[in-house]
């Protein structure tokens, strides 16, 4: 894992609070940053990447495994 | 050198109308981006994603999906504390329910104006329509939401705008205001005829709030929420909790909260250690929360009623688990309660 991919853990949260954190987070995060989220709520599978295609970061892969979300971004 | 593009805020709730009123002013080549507030109370996103009923339906953010659809920048911004002073005392009362309309509105252009203040944007607008709603778009309330809100004459309601008084942007020429409009009353048909104008096929049906605090059941469950902490107060978990299970109150010292499917079951699973949580074991059943100071006759009664929710509702005996918020277990044997024996009075 590069030493720039920050970890955000918003499991047990339901949207839009898991893209508004998002959001809040990549917000202080430098361009070429690597934001991987954590969470449960199977809405953020649409609304994070939808967030960010909106603001221009790229979702690089989104995973699911027992009912939890990854979702990797690189802030742009 | 040419003019200096003009910046416009948006308050976007993913309805109809802010997404209208967003085209038009896009088109007239200002730069817009969108305000979304979340209360806590948005009927938005959350029972989406609780309940499992109409899972095939994309599960997704209407006010995002807006934005994506009109190529602007959307900014959701947490307001569930400062929000609650709002729901609280609202300086202009309630609507017919819980709903503090007017206040909210207020509340929700200040914000964007000190958003706008902060990031340079020249004016905000809404899709406000004058007479639209019974509580907050009057005419007579309109003009009170722009000087409340402090964002008086930079205020703008692109739908209805030649139905009010010039505003900055208007009288300035940032926008042209005869290409804006004159939409009045309830009626839906121009707002309709426009999307079709404007080529929005789809849209998120104009019918119904998007606040549960207009909502006759929600805004009981609240009401009863205070009534039993003899307080008007709440946190998040609070809010989100009413919205989930059938809720009854069998005594005034407890409450039940009782899942109906599936992804209620999930949902209220993650408050087992802040609540009493009851489950049938001999037979599929819901899982139930219960809210209160309960005797052990009390949680006896609960277990009945849990058990009445599940498929041992014919049997002659249910076990029943209880799981104490440190995590102490115990098994109860119980009849469950038939349909007779749930008065209506305990709904809540």
């Amino acid at each position: 894992m590069s030493e720039d991919c920050f970890l955000l853990d918003v499991r047990r949260m339901l949207c839009p609070l898991p893209v508004i954190r998002t959001q809040d987070r990549i917000k202080e995060l430098v361009p070429g940053s690597l934001l991987k989220v954590t969470c449960s709520d199977p809405g953020a599978l649409i609304d994070i990447p939808s967030w960010c295609r909106i603001h221009g970061h790229e979702v690089i892969s989104t995973d699911t495994i027992d009912q939890e979300i990854t979702i990797q971004i690189l802030v742009k | 050198m040419g003019q200096q593009q003009r910046k416009a805020v948006a308050l976007i709730s993913g309805g109809l109308d802010s997404m209208l009123a967003a085209r038009v002013i896009k088109d007239q080549g200002i730069h817009v981006e969108g305000l979304n507030f979340f209360t806590g109370f948005c009927v938005e996103g959350h029972t989406h994603a609780i309940r499992r009923t109409g899972k095939k339906k994309p599960k997704r953010n209407n006010s995002l999906w807006v934005a994506e659809q009109l190529g602007i920048k959307l900014h959701i911004i947490d307001v569930i504390e400062e929000y609650k002073d709002i729901v609280l005392n609202p300086t202009h009362g309630y609507g017919q329910h819980l709903n503090p309309c007017l206040d909210c509105k207020i509340f929700m252009v200040n914000k964007a104006k000190d958003w706008s203040e902060e990031n340079k944007f020249d004016f905000i607008f809404t899709g406000e329509v004058v007479g639209q709603r019974p509580k907050s778009q009057r005419r007579e309330t309109l003009p009170i939401i722009a000087r409340e809100s402090g964002a008086d004459d930079r205020l703008l309601r692109p739908l209805c705008a030649k139905n009010l008084p010039a505003t900055l942007p208007e009288r300035e020429g940032w926008v042209d205001r005869q290409a804006l409009f004159d939409f009045h009353g309830r009626n839906r048909k121009p707002q309709i005829a426009l999307a079709e104008k404007l080529g929005f096929s789809e849209y998120a049906q104009p019918a119904g709030g998007c606040c549960f605090l207009t909502d006759k059941t929600y805004a009981g469950k609240l009401a009863d929420l205070w009534r039993s902490r003899g307080e008007r107060n709440y946190e998040l978990d609070d809010v989100m909790l009413l919205k989930v299970g059938r809720h009854l109150r069998p005594k005034p010292h407890y409450k039940l909260i009782v899942s109906r499917e599936e992804g209620e079951n999930r949902y209220l699973s993650g408050y087992r250690n802040e609540f009493i949580s009851l489950e049938s074991k001999s037979c599929n059943g819901p899982l139930a929360l219960l809210d209160g100071e309960p005797s052990d006759d009390d949680i006896k009664q609960a277990a009945s009623i849990v058990a009445r929710y599940g498929q041992g509702r014919n049997a002659e005996e249910v076990l029943v688990e209880v799981r104490m918020k440190n995590g102490d277990l115990q098994e109860l044997r119980v009849r469950p309660l038939a349909a007779d024996d749930v008065p209506s009075s305990w709904h809540v």
